[in-house]
């Protein structure tokens, strides 16, 4: 086994940047050939970011697309992100008739995590709710993600402002603790939920909710 | 008289016949964690888990750096299994940005990755063994994690924080003579679980403290949305390394280990048969590993992922890790969600110690494959 050659030639290429180098400020004040030649001499590839691939829709995703679609129509939106994955967006009003639809005719039955996404120049934050399949052989690949934006206030004030929407825990009971920590770290009230206390953050925290992009981490 | 209290404090009214107990979160027998356990003489009548005191905000610190910076720190919540935790991060990270990985790096990721397991499963069966008053079980899979920290050592460089995962590969190649002491390491070691099941798994002690304790239907482990060993061990077949075959697991040979009963024994004996499954692979992979190639994509400096998402996931000691990272044209993530087991078992917290005897509680609470600073992350 060639052990020795291989390691030095996967050092980490970012310490080899200009950008972190002494010598010059950032990668913005070389022009275009300099960056190249730059690149070239360091055998890297010069494409663009992420390959632009038209993605056809395999046929079992597919159907679970019109499934859905064929039942609420307009009222929701139906993403292919990429195989085994496919993302439902839905308003807030029909939130729990979607979840109910899924849980029902398509047959997910848990929720893997529940994530807010804080969008402070579209005023809103996005729920997104993960869920799989234990019960059907056929959605052991899949996983769902369930998404909607509620209202975000600039001064939050959790529990009592606009930011709330109707917990899913009555449909997947399994979300009840990941409902908790969205609630705490993002400020979204879930109406409907029994339990809706903090869980990871200490009693008596007096800031707003962690996880929004306007608390800033210090020093940085 | 009306106190103002600060938000999130109330007013306990206390009972004369019920005793509320804080246990942790510095109690050894809980971990880094509070359970607000209210016990009726031995009984436990209601268990509130408090999790958190532990919360380091890993998913806020991940959207301030850039996805190379984020490897050493994602891998920090459960440093004992820090391949695991990782590996989804990589394989999110790799799709985002596409990169290709070496035939050879994804051999070596899942001998990595099963290594690392067997380092976890040992690291929680000695605990298991303390709590239950088997200090033997303590001594004995304490002592032969170090053979496979030895062998990761050899790996990576790194005894425990290895973060030898990395997206597009793996950080550096194999020493020249690993296989031969990895086969020879995991042939002693698959003797030595013999062992294991004689002193620990037959020992009537044992049987009789957990056997028909804590028990967890099949529904409602579906229901609850457990994962890992919980799930298995109420006899549901699903392992993510079966389902959504990640790198190489579908060329190698190994089969899931699921049990009926749903109890504390059920949830202790699944992750000690999974140790042998792991071995199997890790011999397979072995077998079958091109041996010469290389082991890792080069990267472009502070790559940047489009607007786009990505949601992986991997089997882990605990069960199925999942991150949900998105992305939005910068060399930042926009948002790291971290979806780990220990968190989603920790639902069956209060239902499981619901009327057990309180001195059942670590069987019951260590049964469950928990580790409290990967739950608070």
């Amino acid at each position: 086994m060639s052990s020795g050659t291989e390691k030095d030639e996967v050092k980490d290429i970012a310490e080899e940047h200009p950008a972190n180098s002494e010598n010059t400020t950032s990668s913005d004040s070389m022009s275009k050939d300099e960056a190249k030649k730059f690149y070239e001499e360091k055998g890297l590839d010069l494409s663009p970011d992420v390959p632009v691939k038209p993605k056809p829709i395999p046929e079992f995703e597919k159907s679970l697309a019109d499934k859905i679609s064929s039942k609420f129509g307009d009222k929701i939106h139906v993403d292919y992100i990429r195989s085994d994955r496919i993302r439902v967006t839905s308003k807030k009003e029909n939130i729990v008739d979607v979840a109910k639809f899924i849980r029902d005719e398509l047959r997910y039955d848990h929720a893997e995590s529940v994530s807010g996404v804080d969008y402070p120049d579209a005023n809103e934050i996005e729920v997104v709710y993960h869920l799989g399949s234990y019960t059907d052989e056929k959605l052991g690949r899949q996983i769902l993600a369930l998404a909607t934006r509620v209202p975000r206030e600039d001064i939050p004030n959790p529990g009592s402002d606009r930011t709330r929407m109707s917990s899913l825990r009555d449909v997947f009971y399994s979300v009840e603790f990941h409902e908790r920590e969205c609630f705490e770290m993002f400020g979204v009230y879930f109406e409907g939920h029994p339990d809706m206390r903090r869980l990871l953050l200490p009693e008596d925290w007096a800031d707003i909710p962690p996880f929004r992009k306007d608390f800033k981490i210090k020093g940085r | 008289m009306t106190t103002q209290l600060p938000p999130g404090m109330h007013i306990e009214t206390v009972d004369e016949k019920i005793m509320t107990l804080n246990v942790g979160p510095q109690h050894p027998g809980s971990g880094h964690m509070r359970l607000i356990i209210k016990v009726d003489g031995d009984y436990i009548v209601s268990c509130d888990p408090d999790p958190g005191y532990v919360h380091r905000g890993e998913e806020k610190m991940a959207e301030y750096r850039n996805y190379i910076q984020n490897i050493p720190h994602l891998e920090r919540p459960v440093i004992h299994d820090s391949s695991n935790i990782l590996y989804p991060y990589c394989l999110g990270v790799e799709e985002l940005l596409g990169i290709e990985v070496p035939e050879r790096a994804k051999y070596i990721r899942v001998i990595a990755a099963e290594l690392n397991r067997c380092i976890y499963i040992l690291y929680w069966l000695a605990i298991y063994g303390i709590f239950l008053g088997h200090s033997t079980m303590f001594m004995w899979p304490a002592g032969d994690r170090e053979l496979f920290i030895d062998l990761l050592e050899a790996m990576s460089g790194a005894r425990v924080t290895h973060a030898y995962l990395v997206p597009g590969g793996v950080r550096n190649d194999l020493p020249s003579n690993f296989e031969e002491r990895c086969l020879r390491q995991v042939a002693y070691f698959e003797k030595r679980l013999k062992e294991y099941e004689a002193i620990f798994y037959q020992n009537p002690l044992l049987k009789a403290r957990t056997e028909g304790s804590g028990i967890l239907s099949r529904t409602d482990a579906i229901r609850l949305g457990t994962t890992g060993s919980v799930l298995r061990a109420s006899g549901v077949d699903f392992d993510v390394r079966k389902k959504e075959p990640y790198d190489v697991y579908e060329n190698l040979d190994f089969q899931t280990i699921v049990m009926k009963e749903g109890d504390s024994y059920a949830r202790s004996r699944v992750p000690y048969l999974e140790m042998f499954e792991s071995c199997r692979i890790i011999k397979d992979a072995l077998k079958k590993m091109p041996k010469s190639g290389s082991v890792r994509t080069k990267l472009k400096p502070n790559p940047k992922g489009g607007n786009d998402e990505v949601y992986r996931r991997v089997e882990s000691g605990r069960g199925a890790i999942g991150y949900y990272i998105v992305s939005n044209n910068r060399p930042e993530p926009y948002r790291v969600k971290i979806s780990v087991g220990s968190f989603r078992n920790l639902i069956c917290m209060p239902y499981l110690l619901k009327g057990e005897k309180l001195g059942n509680m670590p069987a019951v609470y260590w049964g469950l494959n928990y580790w409290p600073v990967e739950a608070d992350r």
